[in-house]
């Protein structure tokens, strides 16, 4: 792997992650975290979503008329979410069940678009695939951490799986109700940013 | 022809959304009968979970639960109001969600706390059977929390108000605090309080703090703490749904088929 391709997959990682320093796709981060199971699953459909999307887009790119080229994505992009969204239903139907109308918000979820946007109508269809992965995982590392962190210290549990016995369940945990609410994301990502921020001092915006 | 004439826009715009359009169109049809079959699936498992004939944290495959539904299961509709066997309408494939959306199988509903906007003239329950007898009613049962509207089975002895279970399958209430109609802990104190008083009157209703056990306290149930208004929401839930808009005459009906009036 040469070092372009490096950059293209691994730069939104932690060098220019979406939520993180582009700070897009917020909403989806609040509202699918309070589970890992869900937020993995969300987070997956994405990477596919904007992968693709990438794809199909930079494969047409020389052909789009300019004047309705956004449209054209949002067609593309749309397509492909609900054709995620009926595979979901039809292969993980209690999965789909609980992010109900957030798989169909991939839609407005501005990673998608703003990924097609700046990269895809630029490159090359295999770089604006790399692209897409990346910017994915780079979405999917953040959703996981704040998952792990809501489901943990709100119910107890990672995946489902009991870690720590909440006083619900006659143990000793006393959950934490706020972290199953959606500020508690907002905390969450505003403490990762600052992490992120602290450790790589050229990110912090200019006054 | 240029790329930013208004002909080449207006082909190249028909294009994607013929392209997308078979995509999608292709997508939705091939995966349609596995996603009606999940559906399906979905429904016997919830029915077979407030039985308690399986288990909630039981990993069961898909061949297991059709089984398990067939062989214990017998699905009836009913005709809502007279609470007599439907008549004119095939059980199966019967959609009570959709059948409560269609104005022509469906009826506006008296105004209620539960704020069911409308009643299906036609509901599907399931007796559990035990030696070829009904041994538990599942009823379908549904009204508004907090956020969203509850969708869930409630099970009866076959006294007709006696308590065997609950589970709500749907519903979108804070996690945490109305959402813990889901823990089994709460739902296990469900069983053996009673919906009816001794005039017949719907009495059960859920409390704010503990309602102590079955015995001294038939007509309550815990209430969810942080989760008031969940909490009556079930309350007016249960009164609707087995008052005489809802069940009601359905359970006369069942007494009266049994020889206990």
């Amino acid at each position: 792997m040469d070092k372009q391709t490096k950059g293209v997959l691994f730069d939104p990682l932690f060098n220019n992650n979406p939520i993180a320093l582009q700070v897009l796709g917020i909403c989806s981060a609040l509202a699918v975290t309070t589970k890992l199971e869900t937020a993995l699953v969300m987070s997956i459909a994405l990477t596919v979503v904007t992968a693709f999307s990438n794809l199909a887009i930079s494969l047409i790119r020389n052909y789009i008329p300019n004047s309705i080229r956004i449209i054209v994505q949002l067609t593309v992009i749309a397509s492909l979410v609900i054709v995620t969204d009926q595979v979901l239903k039809a292969f993980v139907f209690e999965v789909s069940k609980q992010l109900s109308v957030f798989v169909g918000l991939i839609i407005t979820n501005c990673i998608v678009m703003g990924r097609a946007e700046a990269y895809a109508m630029a490159n090359k269809p295999g770089m604006s695939f790399l692209d897409g992965i990346g910017n994915g995982l780079g979405y999917s590392m953040v959703l996981l951490g704040i998952g792990f962190f809501r489901e943990l210290f709100g119910s107890g549990k990672l995946f489902g799986v009991e870690i720590l016995a909440t006083t619900n369940d006659g143990g000793w945990y006393f959950s934490n109700g706020l972290m199953l609410m959606p500020p508690s994301a907002f905390f969450l990502i505003g403490i990762i940013i600052w992490i992120l921020r602290t450790a790589k001092p050229a990110q912090i915006e200019k006054e | 022809m240029a790329r930013d004439s208004t002909g080449y826009t207006v082909g190249f715009a028909a294009l994607v959304c013929v392209i997308c359009g078979i995509g999608v169109a292709g997508a939705a049809v091939s995966l349609a009968p596995r996603q009606a079959e999940n559906k399906v699936l979905d429904q016997q498992k919830q029915v077979l979970l407030v039985a308690g004939l399986l288990k909630p944290d039981q990993a069961a495959t898909p061949d297991e639960i059709k089984a398990l539904f067939d062989k214990n299961i017998r699905p009836e509709l009913i005709d809502l109001k007279t609470g007599t066997p439907a008549k004119g309408v095939e059980i199966k494939g019967f959609d009570q969600r959709r059948a409560q959306k269609d104005p022509a199988t469906s009826t506006k509903a008296p105004d209620n706390a539960a704020k069911v906007f409308r009643l299906p003239n036609n509901a599907l329950v399931y007796h559990v059977l035990k030696d070829g007898k009904t041994d538990m009613l599942i009823l379908p049962i549904e009204g508004y929390g907090l956020w969203s509207v509850l969708y869930g089975y409630l099970a009866l002895d076959d006294d007709a108000t006696t308590v065997k279970g609950i589970t709500f399958y749907q519903h979108a209430e804070t996690p945490g605090l109305g959402g813990e109609v889901d823990n089994p802990k709460w739902k296990a104190g469900w069983a053996g309080r009673k919906i009816y008083d001794d005039k017949g009157k719907v009495a059960l209703s859920v409390i704010k703090g503990q309602a102590g056990p079955a015995q001294s306290a038939p007509h309550r149930v815990d209430g969810l703490s942080g989760a008031t208004i969940t909490s009556n929401g079930v309350t007016n839930t249960i009164q609707f749904w087995f008052g005489p808009s809802g069940f009601g005459p359905y359970l006369k009906h069942f007494l009266k088929s049994q020889g206990r009036s």
